[in-house]
């Protein structure tokens, strides 16, 4: 019978289907962070209980970690306690920890796959919403919750429901100046942020097959932000040549064979998706959002949508949301002021979004009305950006760069933008509060970004590309 | 062992908003505890209190009117990440139900892993709630989780809703599922034999 690319992988890890059809799944990798495993392990402890298969679990701080002096301990003491229980509790169990300022720190979600620790065909959770980026390397990646962790920390299986299947694809080819970042946010505003609620999404079509192992990552870690349960791409060379070599990648032999594997792993051409979404690559103009969730976006050309089209019910919330921006319906934003710009993420904190951000800002400096914090996703990240010079650029345009972490995405360390500022944000949520109480996000890619902080207002990028 | 869930009868409190994500239900800054505990006094809390510290008098939570164990909402909610904290938020502050037409799905897996139940119901069914219970606060929602219905008391309209049967046996029973994939163990060594 013909199978979807998620079918085939999911089957082969159900260990048991309940009478209900509730199935229960095998995980071949847990990542655990700082933020939403403490009640998980104490869990495991209280119930006398180990951690069944500890060779498949990897622990990093990220969301609290400072991006400045991570050479002393964390100041605030609550940040502190939280970090320090995950080191504990990885030292107890005996699990692979990458500590603050460990050469293998960073953004799990970045980590993951530049060490080939995430792999085509396994099945992987971890406990944030954005382990959907992951799928970009033909693996069913998604985020859980901490009753959830702790499942998988006792018997590397977790209780599930199987999703349905959408396939979104995107035809054509890309104009230039449009980023992966772009083309994902493009289908979230065309989606909404419950559009893909209950399904597993697999991106198809030229466009995507187009891209590069980075821009695939960028476009599956945002496939939660329309309520899809994760978002995955098939394996091709672009995967295969992403891993080789990398530290968990398979090696000589196991390598061949594991390749041999991960090329089977693909949409039969008869499959059927539960549904079916077609988007055109030409359509996909650079992206910013105006309102308070990442389905409100629209091209950086556009209007904000005027009031009478949007429906009767979602009014009061329409409302709300541009009156926390301090937009208004009907008027452009393209030229309005900005106070901050923040290039990172697990969602841009890749080499390839350094490398754009430097392409716009190279000759040109730092707005001065504009505060900037560029946060490479990993000190691997960051050890590459300096050995391709990128960080040269960065200092004579006036920037600095600050040390790896989830900053400014979830301000839960410094890194706050304060109340009614606004900010150009490379990361993946525009929530009310999310980078700060009060603070206004307008979500973008790394090219708006950049023309952002070199003009200090919201500028379309392709002004200022040669 | 959790807090068993059958039949509920309560007064309710309506949140007319679409899309309240996790993010607003509690703030990436309350979520630096080691323990499950106190979370509720955090709930909704950028709305709940004003910048000062003080309660919001505007915000449904600090008004007298509205009280009880349901708590009544607009589409889509619980979007956005995966923090289990807004589970352990609600469910701390006291409502053991949440009604809406829409969930998102990681917070509907947390939120019933927590003994709190996630009740879908229809757009007509919630727009009715949020009139009659904005008219009458001292109305009541029905809601049967071994009959599977949810009846609204002023008007008696009643829908069924659905919720998988390994589930509503883990609700009404307080189990949880690390019990049962426990008792499933050996199923587990057998399929890793099997890789």
């Amino acid at each position: 019978m013909s199978k979807t690319l998620f079918e085939k992988i999911w089957e082969k890890h159900v260990v048991d289907t309940l009478p209900d059809g509730t199935i229960q799944l095998y995980i071949d990798r847990l990542y655990c962070h700082e933020v939403t495993s403490p009640q998980a392990f104490a869990g495991l402890r209280s119930r006398g209980l180990k951690p069944f298969r500890p060779d498949k679990i990897t622990c990093m701080p990220d969301h609290n970690i400072p991006t400045l002096g991570q050479e002393r301990p964390i100041e605030d003491p609550i940040s502190k306690k939280q970090v320090d229980t995950l080191e504990e509790n990885a030292k107890l169990f005996g699990l692979t920890y990458y500590g603050m300022n460990h050469p293998k720190n960073g953004i799990i979600h970045v980590v993951g796959p530049e060490n080939g620790l995430t792999q085509p065909g396994m099945t992987l959770v971890c406990g944030d919403s954005h382990t959907s980026t992951h799928g970009a390397m033909g693996a069913i990646a998604f985020g859980i919750g901490t009753s959830e962790v702790e499942m998988t920390l006792a018997t590397q299986c977790i209780m599930q429901r199987k999703p349905k299947t959408m396939r979104i694809v995107v035809d054509g080819k890309l104009k230039p100046g449009v980023t992966a970042k772009d083309i994902a946010l493009y289908i979230i505003s065309k989606m909404t942020t419950g559009g893909a609620t209950g399904y597993f999404v697999e991106y198809a079509g030229e466009a995507i097959r187009n891209t590069t192992m980075e821009e695939r990552l960028t476009i599956c870690n945002l496939s939660i932000e329309m309520g899809a349960r994760g978002g995955m791409i098939a394996p091709d060379e672009v995967t295969f040549e992403y891993l080789k070599g990398r530290e968990y990648s398979p090696k000589g032999k196991d390598w061949d064979e594991a390749v041999a594997g991960w090329k089977a792993l693909c949409t039969d051409e008869d499959a059927v998706f539960d549904k079916e979404v077609l988007f055109h690559a030409e359509d996909i103009e650079p992206m910013v959002t105006y309102g308070t969730n990442p389905g409100m976006g629209m091209g950086i050309k556009d209007s904000i949508p005027a009031m009478e089209s949007i429906d009767e019910a979602g009014r009061i919330s329409y409302k709300k949301s541009l009156d926390y921006m301090g937009f208004n319906a009907g008027e452009p934003i393209q030229g309005k002021s900005i106070d901050y710009v923040f290039l990172g993420s697990c969602t841009n904190g890749r080499i390839e979004d350094f490398r754009a951000f430097a392409s716009i800002v190279k000759g040109r400096k730092k707005a001065d009305n504009v505060v900037v914090w560029l946060v490479p996703g990993s000190w691997a990240v960051e050890k590459q950006l300096k050995e391709e010079g990128i960080d040269k650029i960065l200092e004579d345009a006036g920037f600095q760069l600050r040390q790896p972490g989830c900053s400014a995405c979830l301000a839960m360390n410094d890194d706050k933008v304060p109340a009614g500022k606004y900010a150009v944000s490379t990361s993946n949520r525009n929530f009310e509060g999310r980078q700060g109480p009060g603070a206004r996000t307008i979500l973008a890619g790394p090219l708006v970004a950049a023309a952002a902080a070199v003009t200090g207002v919201i500028t379309d990028p392709r002004e200022l590309m040669n | 062992m959790k807090e068993k869930l059958t039949v509920v009868t309560s007064t309710c409190v309506p949140l007319p908003l679409e899309n309240v994500d996790t993010d607003q239900i509690i703030p990436a800054r309350f979520l630096k505890a080691t323990t499950k505990e106190g979370f509720g006094d955090n709930l909704f809390r950028d709305w709940r209190y004003n910048k000062d510290g003080n309660p919001n008098p505007d915000f449904v939570l600090n008004q007298n009117t509205y009280k009880g164990e349901i708590l009544v909402a607009g589409k889509n909610f619980g979007s956005g990440s995966s923090r289990e904290h807004a589970a352990w938020a609600i469910g701390g502050y006291g409502f053991r139900i949440i009604v809406s037409s829409f969930f998102a799905d990681i917070f509907k897996n947390n939120s019933m892993n927590n003994g709190l139940l996630p009740v879908v119901v229809s757009p007509e069914f919630l727009a009715e709630a949020f009139e009659t219970i904005t008219a009458d606060p001292s109305v009541t929602l029905t809601v049967n989780l071994p009959d599977q219905t949810i009846t609204n008391n002023a008007t008696q309209r009643t829908e069924h809703f659905d919720i998988n049967a390994y589930k509503k046996d883990c609700l009404i029973n307080g189990l949880d599922d690390i019990d049962y994939l426990l008792s499933n163990k050996s199923k587990i060594e057998e399929y890793e034999k099997s890789l």
